[in-house]
């Protein structure tokens, strides 16, 4: 497309396909037919109906859209990046985490600082950890690049804080070691949510 | 001002006037605020929300909660406003509202028992007066009503306010003939212009008036929506347009009276289309009461309705429908009434 053709605005010259939408009445007898038809053409009742059909459904069949949030929640989807969480090993409670620094590296706004030594039994452990929440993008590189799945992204999305450093440790992350049965699998960025299936609509196609 | 007395009831004595109005007034202002806690529910459920639900069970204390906001609010006046009309304004339109009431049959008529000190014995009558000429008062009183928009956009020095009392004029010059010659038929036909006789005439007949005069039915109904202000008309503080309109300036407990004014006209139009065109309360049966309730909420679910469903119109559209439609229909309503009444 050359510029002048680019550059002309003039509507109607142009490939437009206009939309059939009749003449408008010209005599005042057409006008006058259009009026009467209009008025009793009963569009105005569709709308009442469309608006009463909807608190039928919305009283009676609980089909509201609210969501009273702080008492219910949405399920999130498994992609979601909030708040890091440290996963432990099941069968030993130990931790995942070899202290192999991967996520110190590859995390690209500075935010993860890891310190680690040797135990006792000379494996690496990690020693010191913390994210700075107020620096951290939710990028999700770290739980990437894990190899052992030991950082991953947990659903706590509510972080909204009064300070914009907020740190938080390793045992803040990690696991309690109490609720170790209920420490959830990280199912990973290419999950599908877990209410896919109620989100599953036709396509317009086959309407 | 002559009372016409319905005959075998006990004499109507000033105090049992007095107990009327105090109770008009308080049920109604109460039902008026309880009217928008059923507003916001009904849009909320006709768009699939909840609306309140966190003052009280289901929100029901909601109205507690605005009544305290709306006291405590300071009361601002303006700078360049005109102070005395300022203040005055939205007195004029909620004393209107209650005034329009006091000539229309609330709640049944009822005697205090005997055991009451003080006031027993008292005969409180069902309208607290009950004039001959009842619908050209009550008409004429909401009417008088949109002074208080008028004045309050013209006093507020507020470019929003003048286009709010501007349209205010334009929706009173639209709307009110249509008013008057639309009921004119059903008069018309009763011979009346007491609600009483209204009531007793479709009682008698066994056939409400709407059934006579479907025209007159819809026209009325049309105008008195433009007459409350409600929404394919609400021209007057058309949130999207103009701001609040006459309500721009105003805060707290003022604000708050132009709202249970509204809210009493909402309820004395739909008293009037029941009393009018759908029976009325049915003195004889035992359910009198109940079914004029039910009418009335009828109408005001109605008002609630149609505002969830319905787009505004634009002045001149408003305009064109009453001058150009609703009024040449009601007096063609009007010939064939009366060569109907003559044949």
């Amino acid at each position: 497309m050359s510029l002048e053709q680019f550059k002309n605005r003039n509507v109607g010259v142009q490939s437009y396909t206009t939309l059939d939408v009749g003449t408008p009445p010209k005599t005042s007898m057409e006008k006058f037919t259009q009026v009467v038809t209009r008025t009793f053409k009963g569009e105005l009742f569709v709308g009442l109906w469309v608006v009463m059909r909807n608190m039928i459904r919305s009283l009676f069949m609980g089909e509201t859209h609210t969501i009273k949030y702080p008492f219910e929640k949405m399920p999130i989807s498994p992609r979601y990046r909030a708040i890091h969480d440290m996963l432990r090993l099941l069968e030993s409670g130990s931790y995942r985490c070899i202290g192999c620094g991967l996520c110190e590296k590859i995390c690209i706004s500075n935010c993860i600082s890891m310190d680690t030594r040797y135990d006792e039994e000379q494996r690496k452990e990690v020693s010191e950890y913390t994210i700075n929440f107020g620096r951290c993008i939710f990028c999700g590189y770290c739980a990437e690049v894990c190899p052992e799945l030991a950082i991953v992204h947990g659903p706590r999305y509510e972080n909204a804080s009064q300070q914009r450093a907020g740190f938080s440790l390793f045992e803040d992350m990690l696991t309690p070691i109490d609720k170790l049965n209920l420490q959830q699998e990280y199912d990973g960025f290419g999950a599908i949510s877990p209410n896919a299936d109620e989100n599953i609509k036709q396509t317009p196609l086959a309407y | 001002m002559e009372i016409a007395l319905v005959e075998n009831l006990p004499q109507v004595t000033w105090l049992g006037v007095l107990i009327k109005a105090v109770l008009i007034l308080a049920v109604i202002s109460a039902l008026a605020g309880f009217g928008t806690y059923v507003e916001r529910k009904v849009l909320a459920f006709m768009q699939r929300r909840l609306g309140p639900m966190h003052v009280g069970p289901y929100g029901l204390l909601q109205i507690a909660a605005d009544g305290i906001k709306l006291f405590t609010k300071e009361d601002i006046i303006p700078q360049n406003a005109n102070k005395f009309i300022f203040m005055i304004a939205p007195i004029i339109t909620a004393a209107t509202a209650f005034i329009a009431l006091s000539s229309v049959p609330v709640f049944p008529d009822f005697t205090i028992p005997e055991f009451v000190p003080l006031l027993g014995g008292v005969f409180v009558p069902s309208i607290a007066s009950d004039l001959n000429i009842g619908i050209l008062f009550v008409l004429g009183m909401m009417a008088a009503g949109l002074y208080g928009p008028l004045l309050a956009g013209m006093s507020q020095s507020n470019k929003w306010g003048i286009i709010g009392s501007a349209r205010t004029a334009v929706q009173f010059l639209s709307y009110e003939v249509v008013t008057g010659l639309s009921i004119l038929a059903p008069i018309m036909l009763v011979g009346s212009l007491s609600f009483v006789d209204f009531n007793n005439y479709q009682l008698e007949e066994g056939v409400w008036l709407i059934f006579y005069q479907p025209v007159a039915f819809v026209l009325f109904l049309i105008a008195g929506f433009a007459e409350t202000n409600r929404t394919p008309f609400d021209l007057l503080e058309h949130e999207a347009e103009i701001i609040s309109g006459y309500a721009t300036e105003y805060s707290g407990m003022r604000w708050g009276m132009f709202f249970i004014g509204e809210y009493a006209n909402m309820i004395t139009v739909s008293i009037i289309a029941a009393i009018v065109f759908l029976g009325g309360y049915d003195s004889e049966s035992t359910f009198g009461w109940l079914t004029i309730m039910l009418k009335i909420g009828f109408f005001f679910f109605l008002m609630l309705w149609v505002r969830a469903a319905w787009p505004h119109v634009r002045p001149d559209q408003l305009m064109w429908l009453c001058w150009k439609v609703l009024m040449p229909l009601a007096v063609v309503n009007i010939l064939v009434t009366a060569l109907v009444i003559m044949v």
